[in-house]
């Protein structure tokens, strides 16, 4: 178990470890959709929700793994309900909202394979938080995500304006906007313990 | 692919630069900017990746008309999590040094958009020798991919490769490559390289084709 008080929690994912900018997970989506800000703002939400959903997930089936002391099938189950939820999500998003839905499209199924899910909910594992704190977790990781994201959409709409030599246009200029980003992130380095 | 027949080098070549999965296809960047930071953590990091590419891209390859295709995905990421949980457990028993500095990250090989996407485009079409085939080259590509990043981040972050050191006393290590800013800033140097030697390649054939078109008129 671990003693971490909520709001350390929180600002830990958020900001100090940024899942984007420290860890590098969700990097795909994260160049992929990042190109404008209405759509890196869905993402973000679908990011977080599903974030949200597979942290519960996976604390209940850790409960399980460790009753049947079979931590090996961590990976596999994970995996397998992290990409059900994501269908589900696919599934109600299409119903409800079928604007939001073409908007992302091609992106969702692309959540399944987003490290960033996955390895929020391994993080979680490993570091023994309780429900309440894989919750805190989870949150935190999704307004980091959202956070990193929408900056980084903000400064490539700006950046579209911009005379970019030829070679630097793409995804260089985009590393290294993420580069500069992740250095402006360390800055945060002094607010946890 | 009655229509374009590829040998089976072109197969493995393809891997390593024209469709290199890092620097063309910019697919799995993720392992390739996290645990870069050392060259041999980033040779540790392909070799297991490849593994499970060539293992998920063969037995894919073999399943293929067994898999409906409605639960293709699934049954693929069920296929890749089974070889990730395996290479997880070897590292651990090999060196769990090593197994420390990679950490979650190798589990997250099974969310590689890398091996998911090799699965779907080219294994489940093609038969077992040509998908392992395909599956070593991008493989290897992403391999050497990940080993130049992790040097150029080792020698200037550390100033040392391998663990062995390579300036004299006086040099000032840049600390912020071995710092996760210093992925995306090697990962864009090597970007820049790749896409300069393309646009002298396009420029060349070009010239050489304005300069056929001159002959033959």
């Amino acid at each position: 178990m671990n003693d971490q008080g909520y709001w350390s929690i929180f600002l830990n994912a958020a900001l100090i470890n940024n899942f984007v900018l420290a860890y590098f997970l969700g990097i795909c989506p994260f160049f992929g959709v990042s190109a404008k800000l209405e759509t890196a703002v869905r993402m973000s939400g679908a990011v977080g929700f599903v974030m949200l959903v597979a942290s519960v997930c996976a604390f209940g089936i850790n409960l399980v793994l460790e009753a049947i002391n079979a931590p090996y099938l961590r990976i596999i189950s994970y995996i397998l309900v992290i990409s059900s939820t994501v269908q589900l999500v696919e599934m109600l998003m299409r119903k409800l909202s079928p604007p939001t839905f073409r908007a992302l499209g091609i992106f969702l199924p692309l959540i399944t394979t987003n490290c960033a899910i996955l390895g929020l909910a391994l993080f979680q594992t490993n570091k023994g938080y309780g429900f309440t704190q894989a919750i805190v977790y989870a949150l935190g990781a999704g307004a980091g995500f959202a956070l990193a994201l929408v900056l980084m959409a903000g400064v490539r709409e700006k950046l579209d304006l911009a005379d970019v030599p030829e070679l630097f246009k793409g995804t260089a200029a985009a590393l290294v906007v993420a580069g500069i980003l992740s250095m402006g992130f360390m800055g945060f380095a002094g607010l946890g313990r | 692919m009655a229509l374009r027949q590829v040998s089976p080098t072109d197969e493995f070549i393809k891997g390593l630069w024209r469709d290199n999965p890092v620097f063309i296809q910019v697919l799995g960047m993720c392992p390739a900017l996290a645990v870069s930071n050392t060259a041999i953590n980033a040779l540790a990091m392909g070799l297991a990746t490849t593994f499970v590419l060539l293992m998920a891209g063969l037995s894919v390859s073999l399943l293929r008309n067994f898999i409906p295709r409605e639960a293709r995905i699934v049954s693929y990421i069920c296929i890749i999590a089974t070889f990730v949980t395996c290479v997880d457990y070897a590292i651990m028993a090999i060196s769990i040094e090593l197994h420390r500095a990679l950490g979650a990250f190798i589990a997250l090989i099974v969310v590689n958009c890398l091996i998911l996407g090799r699965a779907e485009a080219f294994a489940s079409k093609h038969k077992p020798g040509r998908a392992m085939l395909d599956a070593l080259g991008m493989g290897v590509g992403f391999t050497v991919a990940l080993f130049f990043i992790g040097v150029l981040r080792e020698v200037l972050g550390s100033g040392t490769l391998f663990g062995v050191d390579l300036f004299p006393d006086g040099f000032q290590t840049w600390t912020v490559m071995v710092l996760p800013s210093g992925g995306f800033f090697a990962m864009a140097m090597w970007l820049l390289v790749v896409n300069w030697i393309r646009q002298r390649e396009a420029d060349a054939e070009k010239r050489a084709n304005e300069r056929a078109g001159e002959v033959a008129s």
